[in-house]
């Protein structure tokens, strides 16, 4: 427990300290915090099992989500894993109250396979009675309604079934429990992982031959997604604008013309200038909200401005990792962080400039070098995620499958 | 009882009217957001705005945009010396056809269909005469009519400030004499196009004649994707460019050169060069070393420079002084544009400069021409440039209240005087100075303006959206201001009107109407200016990037310094100029209503 908590403290002073850059490592640096949290998590017997994992990883969630607000892949994750360890309970109850068969088979294997590399059945189970069990489904819904009618009553009492169960089976459905999280957890972290190569298979049922694609600044999702297409003989042309202030545009540029793309680096402001010549934008995104609006680099918005002014399809690429539950408020301020000047200004230049404002009280020279970008969901023609491509309004829907309402709220605890 | 057809009948004829008629009577106040006051800038300048309107009587040309003939005719001095501004024009056959063809137009809207090269033969003015009194010219629309008198009345101009020349330099009588020949032809003319007037007074045919219609068409930009010209381009040139190494498709038809590796060899050159003036050779050397850049200062730079070459010009035997002066000038701009492409406000000087030295006598003498030349760019300058940026800030602070936030991007010189006067005036405002790379001319500007006690923002262009939200109003330069209205600037300058516009701020373009230019252009692509594409790969900072400059050499990474962008007019609240503020849509008004004035004052 004791280096659970260097950890988790390690992990915290990082986040704070913005040591840790990117969506995706974020993401699965939080998965594998987490993962690490919920195994060394002692469980007592009896009574609720998953709400004290929940809770613990409630506890850690909020230090990190606190630790640095913005990045909401954090919180992501930590919404992520708390569905995970509701669902893994609720149908591993389900499992024992369907019927004892089922839970012995599962038993079985999972004795076999302690020793062994990660039980595929078990994951398989869990896959399984996720899709089938997730309560607020339109599939559920429709076909199973004595199911549908079970998730209440299971949900709220699950003390209740754990009492109806026989004691010798408490020892093995605690070890069952905790190991059907952490495997559902290591599929996230794959999930993460491979996400991009998700997304980038579907890239030549968007990119045709002869097409001009814009892009700014980098990102991963977007370098994957163009080499796809590349790789699958489409030849096209691809513009990328630097992204002031951290210019990562150039790193984009130089990984595309080392697999053979044609591309352009041009400046920002060069943006509005080139985009009545360009097919389609394709850019990355920080975070996807659940109205479909995008949190994204800074300049972005401005991109998707000029994009609907010529009509040009605006598409974002975004790993599962990036989409957030929560609905936006006041996005530019609140959702947004603002870096160093000293990426814009030479400080030594404007040492004089700076003096200036002593005598009058305050400076008169002040410097705005925001991270972020709020791009409305009007502005967004396609969002292309592991799971296909989406609608912005349909965002909502799509994350609702992730994230179970209880979640939404991390800090739950205002004062005690 | 009948107010609303009462109002239609009195608006009815004035329905034909297109442009800014003021009627007679009422005395517009002058708060009022249009607003063209005069033509002669001077006069505006030495009266101040408010009592403007009461002192008809001194400053008598006063009504705006009138075409009354009488008014303009009787409001300038008498006699027109029409023809002798336009009697020796001859077009010089050297002229790589760029701007005189526009002269051309310029000094004959009237619609002489003739080539330059057959009207060799007898002169404009009877030409122009010829097309008056041509009864087969029955069918002159409104907007020829038009056209007439507004060359009429700009000949009348030009008569006016000839004159003024002549009596300081003691003219000889001969001129006068003439003057005043052609100025009983010139009020013939014009009681016989009263009567023209008169009969084409039912006629409403907007149709705008074949001829002029041609005319209006600006001259072909060379075109850098035509390998034969370039060639042949090439061959005369002094600046050897150095092209750049991965061109971009799109940009073909520009010229693509990485600068900066051409001056040892240019400054060399420097005394080799005979028949290149230092001071304009030195002018060039500073436009392709980037030492002297926007719109004014370039101009500025280029005018003293001519300036002074023509003080030290000599006239040869054989040839007349206006015609050999053209082909020094033209030789000069030549090497100019070698340097880097002419400026929009360049080329209108240029315009202007060749149409006074083709307008003078042909019987003056060398050091009197070269007097008038000089005094005439003089003149130029200090009203078509000082004096407009004067009056650009007088109305510009009008719009400036305590408490408002106002940004601006890059670095312009009418904007950065409009900030330094509010200031000045000491109203309480902040500045966003929207700044990007490569050139960050804003840190210039907001150096200058902290040294002030301005209060300041800095931040980047793709922070525009962030920042926007907390901005009032936006002012911009432009580096020209096209006849469609869309506003041709500096790279990043579309986007930030487009922010603006999206947000609801309002967006206000600050620019010298000589800066102003009758062509049209819908994108950045067709027409625009590359900067060195070597400029784009310093990056600052982040020290992994820094290596793509030699990665470049072996593979196509291209890049591309755009240097300017065109700015759509819908996102342009208000155009201030010299001549009032104006919407965007008034810019052809402008152009047509004053466009000549570049030419014959």
């Amino acid at each position: 427990m004791p280096d659970v908590q260097a950890q988790v403290n390690d992990f915290v002073v990082k986040l704070q300290k913005r040591k840790i850059e990117g969506s995706k490592a974020t993401a699965k640096l939080t998965a594998e915090l987490l993962r690490s949290v919920i195994s060394q998590q002692r469980i007592p017997h009896g009574s609720n099992q998953a709400g004290v994992i929940i809770e613990a990883v409630r506890g850690v969630g909020e230090q990190l989500i606190r630790a640095n607000p913005v990045e909401l892949a954090v919180g992501n994750i930590v919404r992520r894993v708390l569905h995970i360890i509701r669902e893994e309970d609720l149908s591993l109850t389900t499992a024992t109250i369907g019927g004892l068969s089922v839970s012995a088979a599962s038993d079985d294997e999972d004795e076999l396979e302690r020793g062994d590399h990660p039980a595929l059945s078990a994951a398989a189970v869990a896959a399984a009675s996720r899709s089938t069990l997730r309560p607020p489904s339109l599939q559920t819904l429709l076909e199973d309604v004595p199911h549908s009618a079970a998730v209440p009553h299971t949900y709220s009492s699950g003390g209740d079934s754990e009492g109806k169960s026989k004691s010798t089976d408490k020892n093995s459905r605690t070890r069952k429990l905790k190991h059907n999280i952490i495997e559902t957890v290591n599929e996230l972290i794959q999930d993460i992982n491979t996400c991009h190569e998700q997304i980038a298979e579907q890239a030549v049922e968007h990119i045709h031959q002869n097409e001009v694609i814009l892009t700014l600044g980098s990102s991963t999702t977007v370098i994957e997604f163009l080499c796809a297409a590349k790789e699958k003989k489409r030849s096209f042309r691809v513009f990328v604008a630097e992204g002031a202030p951290r210019y990562q545009g150039h790193i984009l540029a130089k990984e595309l013309v080392a697999r053979g793309l044609q591309t352009t680096i041009i400046t920002d402001s060069a943006v509005f200038a080139m985009i009545s010549r360009v097919n389609m934008v394709i850019v990355g995104a920080h975070a996807v909200m659940a109205n479909g609006s995008v949190i994204a680099p800074v300049g972005l918005n401005m991109v998707a401005l000029a994009a609907q002014r010529h009509a040009v399809p605006f598409v974002v690429l975004a790993g599962i990792h990036k989409l957030c539950p929560l609905y936006p408020h006041n996005p530019e301020v609140l959702l947004n962080e603002l870096k160093s000047p000293s990426e814009l200004l030479d400080f030594g230049e404007f040492s004089d400039c700076m003096d200036f404002g002593t005598g009058s009280g305050s400076p008169l020279l002040h410097v705005v070098n925001p991270a972020f970008d709020y791009v409305p969901p009007k502005l967004v023609s396609l969002f292309i995620t592991d799971t296909g491509g989406h609608n912005p309004s349909y965002m909502y829907r799509l994350i609702a499958d992730y994230y179970s309402a209880d979640d939404l709220v991390i800090q739950r605890r205002p004062s005690s | 009882m009948d107010p609303t057809r009462r109002i239609s009948r009195v608006i009815d004829p004035k329905i034909r009217h297109v442009g800014f008629f003021a009627p007679q009577s009422q005395p517009g106040p002058s708060e009022s957001p249009v607003m063209i006051p005069l033509p002669d800038i001077t006069r505006a300048i030495q009266v101040p705005v408010g009592d403007f309107y009461h002192r008809r009587s001194d400053y008598d040309v006063v009504r705006v945009g009138s075409y009354d003939p009488s008014d303009s005719m009787s409001s300038r001095n008498g006699d027109g010396e029409f023809s002798e501004d336009s009697g020796i024009w001859k077009l010089p056959m050297s002229l790589p056809s760029n701007g005189l063809d526009k002269l051309a137009a310029r000094n004959f809207p009237f619609g002489a269909k003739k080539s330059p090269h057959d009207e060799k033969g007898d002169s404009p003015a009877q030409m122009s005469m010829k097309s008056v009194l041509n009864p087969s010219k029955e069918k002159t629309t409104k907007a020829e009519r038009r056209a007439l008198q507004e060359a009429q009345r700009a000949a009348k101009a030009a008569g006016k400030v000839s004159k003024a020349e002549r009596k300081m330099s003691s003219a000889a009588a001969t001129g006068k004499e003439a003057s005043v020949q052609i100025g009983e032809v010139v009020k013939n003319s014009r009681q016989k196009k009263d009567v023209l007037m008169a009969s084409f007074e039912k006629t409403i045919g907007n149709r705008p004649p074949e001829k002029d219609r041609k005319k209006d068409v600006p001259p072909s930009r060379m075109q850098f994707d035509d390998k034969s010209r370039v060639d042949k381009a090439k061959k005369h040139s002094v600046v050897k460019q150095v092209e750049a190494r991965n061109r971009v498709d799109y940009f073909m038809h520009l010229p693509q050169y990485e600068r900066g590796t051409q001056h040892p060899d240019l400054e060399t050159k420097f005394f080799q060069l005979n028949h290149i003036h230092p001071a304009v050779y030195k002018v060039g050397l500073q436009y392709l070393a980037g030492d002297i850049t926007g719109g004014n200062s370039r101009c500025i730079a280029m005018l003293k420079a001519f300036q002074k070459a023509i003080e030290d010009y000599s006239a040869p035997l054989e040839r007349t002084v206006n015609r050999d002066l053209i082909a020094k000038i033209n030789s000069y701009v030549s090497f100019l544009i070698e340097c880097r492409p002419l400026s929009v406000s360049m080329g209108n000087a240029i315009r202007f400069l060749k149409a006074h030295v083709t307008k003078l006598p042909p019987e003056i003498t060398v050091s009197e021409a070269k007097a008038s030349i000089s005094s005439n760019i003089d003149r130029f300058i200090t009203e078509k440039i000082v004096l407009a940026d004067r009056t650009i800030v007088k109305h510009a602070v009008k719009k400036i209240r305590d408490g408002d936030v106002l940004l601006t991007y890059g670095s312009s010189s009418v904007v950065e005087m409009i900030l330094l006067q509010a200031h000045e005036l000491g109203i309480r405002f902040r500045v966003v100075v929207v700044d990007s790379r490569p050139k960050l001319e804003g840190q210039a500007l907001i150096r200058r303006l902290v040294r002030n006690g301005v209060s300041c923002t800095y931040t980047h262009i793709n922070a525009i959206s962030y920042i926007m939200h907390e901005i009032t109003r936006v002012f911009l330069g432009a580096a020209s201001v096209l006849s469609n209205g869309t506003v041709y600037s500096r790279v990043g300058t579309a986007s930030v009107a487009m922010v603006a516009h999206e947000l609801r701020v309002p967006v206000m373009i600050c620019c010298e109407a000589y800066k102003f230019h009758e062509r049209v252009q819908l994108d950045s692509i067709c027409c625009n200016e590359l900067g060195d594409p070597r400029a784009i790969t310093m990056v600052p900072g982040e020290v992994d990037i820094q290596y793509l400059d030699d990665s470049v050499k072996n593979n196509g990474l291209q890049h591309l310094n755009l240097l300017y962008d065109a700015t759509p007019s819908d996102y342009i609240s208000v155009i201030i100029t010299d001549y009032g503020m104006i919407p965007a849509s008034s810019v052809p008004v402008i152009l047509r209503e004053y466009g000549g004035e570049y030419l014959f004052t």
